[in-house]
């Protein structure tokens, strides 16, 4: 288990009723873990407390804790951070992939260089290694190795996802959170991320907020149902599409709301 | 009935229109026709004491120059303040009064730089006038600089952030990189705005006839003396004032064009 969210409750600054209500949930290692449920039920809320990219808006309150693999194997609670350099460690092990690409206003090296150079990879010949390493394992390196110093901004957007995920990737990142990377995306670029996605989770444990059902049971090895700010189900994929227990999480696979 | 309303309203707007553009036309045609049959280009060689404009252009472009100097920076970081850091009601009271400031009336920035600069200094200078000219373009600078912030998306901060960097980072390695060019087409409209201005310049520097860098007494300004110039009885005075006026169009829409033209080819 990489991550382990323990009774974890979440409101908005602005909101009265809480958007998350007191949600278990383990992050396994190295397998994928997909949450799913209709719009509005929670998902990216949760996903985005993962990383702590909430405490970018100030006044929201939550409650519980978030247990995170630490390099000695034991488990930490990344609620209790409040240093900055706690939190540029938590960013690094912890990256976050977008719905719509996000690629910075720098070439397509520079995308990749600057999570490593915030780490304090100085020396040019390791970043052209690391760079080209992360590259290589989004599955970009033969489409855009002969024009790194070019504007990431002409690439395709599925080749910007691609180019998010080796900035993300390039930095070793314990767990990779994506919400909904495929959204914005064709179904052949949807294919190649999906394909990356599985060949990453080798050394990167995966969550990732769907809408997609045939997406989730595609590739998930783990799905977590929810609905309405609660977790309704959580299981193997498997169980969760063939076997469900909760008839709310059965309606749903079925399609008979959402 | 509706259909009449749409095409009564649709016809009034457009009657309106043209009425402005001919109105625009008029004024430009004049400006060209008497400009142009007054233009020599020796007026860029000799100083108005001497009948040329060489002082005046230099002198004007030298008052916007050190207002930029002061104004941008000011302007870029003010706006940056309230779009990234102010929470609350700094913030907003730095951005209203900075609404207001860039409705305000250029002949009171004028007064009031009279009031604090010249009179305690006892004289008009190059100096005041650059001040002037600087309070005017602060709080367009600020506008569009806050404006053009506001258009970088969320997720492009967030990405940031994610990758570990902190706050201050995304802001500048990021945000503003994304914003640099419509915050420099918005800067270049800003001068293009106060290099034209009389109003502030007509007590603050007033003018000179001769050629001048002296920034502590009265400097020699295009606008002022446009101004002087036409006031003046002789037709000398008027076909130079004239002269001036198109040359000073053309340079303002050569700024305007070249910040549009940077706005089309990488907005
Ligand atoms: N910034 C916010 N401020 C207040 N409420 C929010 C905010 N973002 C989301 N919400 C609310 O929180 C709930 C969960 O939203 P979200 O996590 O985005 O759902 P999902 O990703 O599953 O579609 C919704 O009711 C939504 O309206
Ligand atoms: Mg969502």
């Amino acid at each position: 288990m990489i991550m382990n969210i323990q009774k974890f409750s979440f409101t908005y600054a602005s909101a009265t009723e809480p958007s998350l209500k007191n949600i278990n949930l383990p992050i396994e290692k190295n397998k994928i873990t997909a949450l799913i449920g209709p719009s509005g039920c929670g998902k990216s809320t949760l996903l985005r407390a993962m990383n702590r990219i909430h405490d970018l808006y100030p006044g929201n309150t939550y409650d519980g804790k978030i247990l995170l693999q630490n390099k000695a194997g034991s488990m930490e609670d990344i609620l209790e951070i409040k240093k900055e350099n706690q939190f540029i460690e938590l960013r690094q092990k912890v990256g976050m992939i977008f719905q719509k690409p996000t690629p910075f206003p720098m070439s397509i090296f520079d995308n990749v260089a600057y999570g490593l150079k915030i780490a304090g990879v100085k020396d040019k010949a390791k970043l052209a290694q690391k760079v080209e390493e992360a590259l290589k394992g989004s599955a970009l390196w033969n489409e855009v190795k002969d024009r790194l110093n070019e504007s990431a901004m002409g690439l395709s957007g599925g080749q910007q996802q691609r180019l998010c995920i080796a900035r993300a990737v390039a930095v070793k990142p314990d767990l990779l959170l994506f919400d909904e990377p495929t959204s914005a995306l064709d179904p052949i670029s949807t294919g190649a991320i999906e394909e990356l996605l599985v060949e990453l989770k080798k050394d990167i444990s995966i969550a990732i907020v769907t809408h997609n059902m045939q997406q989730a049971s595609r590739i998930s090895d783990y799905t977590a149902f929810m609905y309405l700010g609660d977790l309704v189900e959580f299981d193997k994929t498997e169980t969760i599409f063939l076997n469900p227990s909760q008839k709310q999480t059965e309606d749903y696979i079925t399609g008979r709301f959402g | 009935m509706r259909l009449l309303i749409n095409r009564f309203v649709l016809g009034l707007s457009t009657l309106s229109a043209l009425i402005g553009l001919a109105f625009l036309g008029w004024i430009l045609i004049t400006l060209f026709v008497k400009g142009i049959s007054s233009f020599h280009f020796n007026l860029f060689l000799t100083d108005l004491i001497n009948g040329g404009l060489r002082n005046l252009i230099v002198g004007q472009l030298i008052l916007a120059a050190i207002a930029s100097v002061i104004g941008i920076p000011l302007g870029m970081v003010a706006g940056i303040y309230i779009r990234e850091y102010g929470r609350g009601k700094y913030a907003e009271l730095i951005r209203n009064l900075s609404d207001i400031m860039v409705s305000a009336p250029s002949i009171v920035i004028g007064a009031f730089v009279y009031a604090i600069i010249v009179v305690p200094t006892g004289g008009t200078s190059g100096f005041a006038g650059s001040i002037a000219l600087a309070i005017m373009m602060i709080p367009i600078v600020i506008n569009t600089t806050d404006s053009m912030l506001s258009l970088v998306p969320k997720e492009l901060r967030e990405a940031g952030i994610a990758l570990g960097a902190s706050k201050y980072k995304v802001i500048v390695d990021i945000v503003i990189k994304s914003a640099k060019v419509g915050i420099m087409t918005g800067v270049l409209l800003a001068f293009a705005r106060i290099v034209g201005e009389t109003a502030p310049l007509l007590f603050t520097s007033e003018t000179s006839n001769y050629f001048s860098l002296d920034l502590t007494s009265s400097f020699p300004s295009l606008t002022v003396s446009i101004y002087d110039l036409a006031n003046e009885p002789e037709k000398a005075s008027r076909d130079l004032a004239w002269a001036a006026s198109f040359i000073l169009t053309v340079m303002v829409l050569i700024i305007n064009l070249t910040g549009r033209f940077i706005t089309r080819n990488k907005g």
